[in-house]
């Protein structure tokens, strides 16, 4: 039964109906609440109707957060957010899909998926809320951990690790749209996730979003963040303005104009046609051509390569 | 030896063209009405090395390889003793070999077989351009009675579009060939053909995993993400211009990971999706299986194995991942493990995995193996199946929606996004009915046995195994060891031994109310399987009820299982019963 203040919900959304009625287990004072506020005014902003948006997350603190929204959800397995979302914005073209994590679901046991996600150009958009730590298994270092970070029992003398370089590695994997947000500034961070969700391929932003329980001096990074990154599509460009980054300059480093992916397109056919290479016919079999006909050269001499793994 | 029917094997180092010879033929013998099965042995090289196109040509469907080899032909010798083994030769067989490469080699010539020399090398040079593979053809094709039509219909086919030149440098070598059968002494020809009465069946030519391909497509699949690994990636070759021809996709993913978690993205989406992998690939896959049970995601997996365990035996076959399938997950976590047993089975087994997946929203395996998946054959057109991804789906949620009610069946309508009012998050964690997050046990408990009793309290048909035959003694059996026990039984029948065969295609669940039934009367068994450990076997005691009087009979790969040792062990067990 719709009433009249239903009517109104479905016509003009507000921020606060893309939250769900599931509480956050995350720390007070945690970055991600205000991540969680930016992502609801943004998909505002756009008006996009929640059952046509698709969140997906791994594991982890931040991976919590398409419970607490109020659009479709899926919380995967840890570090898989990226290919559910790839398979899901493929094969769903019509969705918005947002898939989002920490640093550690991203980076370390995601890093490779999310090196092909920025190749792969699917249109989707990827949040990383980035606070250097494993908050969930009660702080242990991550990716993005500086390499004196002495914090954690499992590295006691810090990891002594490079740093993992999110937007460096987007920059070199082909991510055509990159950015750098503050959770601190849910305004900011919504106006970058409004776009980057319009925006016709992999968009993806690191969130600088403090851990107050195990990095509590993160606190401090409303005093060092500060804007600075001119959005660019010449690829020089946005790699000297990281070479300047004290890892806490925000805005848009980079935004190219390349085309998203789009799978293979056929001539439409049924499948009947499509069993009938298989009879046996007037003509007999039809030759197949994989894995056994090369037929390279004149009498067939040669067979195909053998495949081995 | 199965009656009228020929196995022979061309064996040459990779280059020489014995695949493509052996191809030919089968498509030509296919072209003359015959029916047959070409199997591929080769090692692990990329070009080089040993290879064998292995075939079994009869008037009548063939369900796998014969104890021996009736004609053996080697265009060279390089690296025949690292898979003699494969190629069983006994005084019956003939041994065809070029003088011009050296003596016939001790482990080949203590066969017994007879030997016969053709100067293969010699009468090539007497062809300009000629190619000592479409010698050897030509005189195989005569040597068995293949008529020199089809092959040239069939050659047309393969090389028509290479010119009139290549294609007569071609028949010139077949014709070449051809005039050395008579230096052949012995009769190789399949007794003639039966005068076909009333309208022939439609036969096709296709390989299991093609088989698997189409099977996924007839099921509803209209997405697939697959990393290649060997034997599975003909399925995911196959199906990536098949696909979006009927409006879906494939992707070629980064890793196993991936492949199975985009699966699991599009099929959330509502896309009946499917990927194929073997032993390494599947073992990556795992814990995302597990994620597809909690979460109630359907999905299907053809695990096309091969030896293992590690990286194995890439290119050879073997039964040895049925463990893992059925006992890989973490956590109690119940799902469909379905094993077709033969090379058309692939196409049923498939497209049914998909019906069963879509129906209870749980993931599917499918336990094929690379005798079948790679194996071509000339079968009777498939009966076609109207198994078809249904899905439960809730096109209209209210207020109260759950995604995961427990409901009679253990099934719950799924929102698809898009669906308005439907909102929810799929979760791997453990969850309420709502899907939230919880750790309550009761809610654990609950969902649970959601999750068991849908796949425990489905019907699933006569279809969970093939059982054929009467009799006290019966052969418990799976997968493509189907073909040689029901070869066996054929055998022990002629010998008066009577058994029945139960060869189990739903391996997971199990149905042991089924399995009563078709054990009734059974007081001995023979369980057949291509593991070293026994792994069905073990499984089978693990969850049935079996005879007092069980006999394992189990090897494994890369040799194939063979009729005769099957038959063997039937012997056996009937006369510890006359005993």
């Amino acid at each position: 039964m719709s009433t009249c203040a239903d009517q109104i919900k479905t016509t003009e959304l507000k921020a606060k109906d893309y939250k769900s009625d599931t509480k956050p287990v995350w720390c007070p004072g945690c970055g991600d609440f205000g991540v969680l506020n930016a992502i609801t005014k943004a998909l505002a902003a756009l008006q996009l109707p929640r059952e046509d948006v698709a969140f997906v997350s791994g594991i982890g603190c931040s991976s919590r957060i398409p419970a607490y929204s109020a659009v479709y959800g899926f919380h995967g397995v840890h570090g898989r957010a990226l290919p559910v979302a790839s398979g899901l914005a493929v094969s769903r073209p019509d969705l918005t899909v947002l898939a989002a994590g920490g640093d550690g679901d991203g980076f370390s046991i995601g890093g490779n998926h999310f090196m092909h996600a920025c190749r792969r150009n699917v249109n989707l958009t990827y949040l990383v809320m980035d606070n250097a730590v494993y908050g969930m298994t009660k702080g242990q270092a991550s990716p993005t951990t500086e390499s004196d970070w002495a914090g954690s029992k499992l590295t006691p003398e810090g990891p002594g690790l490079a740093q993992f370089q999110p937007l460096e590695i987007a920059l070199s994997a082909g991510a055509p749209y990159i950015a750098r947000c503050f959770s601190g500034d849910p305004n900011g961070l919504a106006q970058r996730l409004t776009e980057a969700l319009a925006f016709p391929g992999f968009a993806f932003i690191q969130v600088l979003s403090p851990c107050v329980t195990y990095r509590p001096e993160q606190k401090e990074y409303k005093k060092l963040v500060h804007p600075g990154f001119e959005p660019t599509a010449d690829r020089r460009e946005a790699f000297m303005q990281l070479m300047d980054d004290d890892g806490f300059t925000t805005g848009v480093l980079y935004k190219a104009d390349i085309p998203a992916y789009q799978p293979d397109r056929a001539e439409p056919s049924d499948l009947d046609t499509i069993a009938r290479q298989f009879r046996v016919g007037e003509h007999g079999p039809k030759p197949v051509t994989n894995p056994y006909y090369p037929c390279s050269e004149a009498g067939c001499a040669v067979d195909p390569p053998v495949p081995e793994d | 030896m199965q009656a009228n029917s020929l196995s022979l094997a061309l064996i040459g180092s990779g280059g020489t063209g014995v695949m493509t010879a052996g191809q030919i033929l089968l498509d030509a013998a296919a072209q003359a009405g015959w029916y047959g099965l070409m199997t591929r042995s080769f090692g692990p090289q990329i070009r080089g090395g040993e290879a064998a196109a292995i075939l079994r040509l009869a008037h009548h469907p063939i369900q796998g390889q014969d104890d021996h080899l009736d004609l053996f032909l080697a265009l060279d010798w390089g690296n025949i003793e690292r898979f003699a083994a494969e190629l069983p030769l006994a005084e019956h067989s003939t041994v065809i070999a070029d003088p011009a490469q050296g003596d016939v080699p001790q482990v080949i010539a203590r066969t017994g077989a007879r030997q016969a020399m053709v100067p293969l090398k010699e009468v090539t040079k007497s062809v300009k351009g000629g190619r000592a593979n479409m010698v050897a053809l030509g005189l195989v094709a005569e040597l068995i009675g293949l008529p020199r039509a089809a092959l040239m219909q069939t050659l047309n086919k393969v090389l028509g579009r290479k010119g009139e030149d290549v294609l007569q440098t071609a028949e010139a070598c077949l014709q070449a060939g051809a005039e050395q059968a008579k230096a052949v002494d012995t009769s190789l020809a399949l007794e003639a053909k039966p005068t076909p009465e009333g309208e022939q069946p439609e036969r096709w030519a296709l390989t299991g995993n093609e088989a698997a391909g189409l099977g996924a497509l007839r099921g509803g699949v209209r997405f697939s993400a697959a990393y290649p690994i060997t034997p599975s990636t003909d399925i995911v070759e196959w199906l990536a211009p098949e696909l979006p021809k009927l409006g879906g996709c494939l992707v070629q993913a980064e890793d196993e990971l991936s492949a199975i978690n985009m699966c699991l993205g599009a099929s959330f989406g509502g896309t009946p999706s499917i990927t194929a992998t073997s032993g390494p690939g599947l073992a990556l896959m795992i814990e995302t299986l597990g994620l597809a049970v909690a979460s109630e995601t359907p999905v299907v997996v053809v695990d096309v194995m091969r030896g293992g365990p590690s990286t194995g035996i890439p290119t050879k076959s073997e039964q040895s991942d049925l463990n893992i399938a059925l006992y890989g997950l973490h956590g109690d976590a119940p799902h469909l493990v379905v094993a077709p047993n033969s090379i058309t089975d692939c196409l049923a087994a498939t497209q049914w995995s998909v019906h069963l997946a879509e129906a209870l929203q749980t993931p599917a395996l499918v336990l094929s193996d690379q005798a079948m998946g790679q194996a071509r054959a000339i079968v009777d057109k498939p009966i076609p199946m109207d198994w078809k991804a249904e899905r439960r789906t809730a096109d209209k949620p209210g207020e109260d929606y759950l995604r995961y009610r427990i409901t009679d069946d253990g099934v719950s309508p799924m929102a698809i996004p898009g669906t308005v009012g439907g909102v929810y998050t799929a979760d791997g964690l453990e969850h309420a009915e709502r899907g939230t997050p919880s750790s309550q046990a009761d809610h654990h408990q609950g969902q649970l046995d959601k999750r068991l009793h849908k796949l425990t309290g489905y019907d699933y048909g006569e279809y969970w195994a093939d059982i054929e035959g009467e009799g006290e003694l019966a052969v418990i059996t799976w997968g493509s060891s189907t073909g040689p026990v029901r070869e066996a039984l054929d055998r022990a029948r002629a010998e008066g031994i009577t058994a029945r065969l139960i060869s189990v295609r739903l391996l997971s669940p199990v149905q042991p109310e089924a399995m009563a039934e078709a054990l009734r009367g059974v007081s001995r068994a023979l369980v057949v399987e291509q593991t070293h450990g026994g792994q069905f076997h073990h499984y089978l005691r693990a969850h049935y009820d079996l005879p007092a009087t069980v006999q394992a009979f189990h090897h494994p790969g890369p040799l194939a299982i063979r009729p005769g040792e099957v038959l063997e062990q039937l012997r056996q067990l009937a006369q510890q019963e006359a005993a």
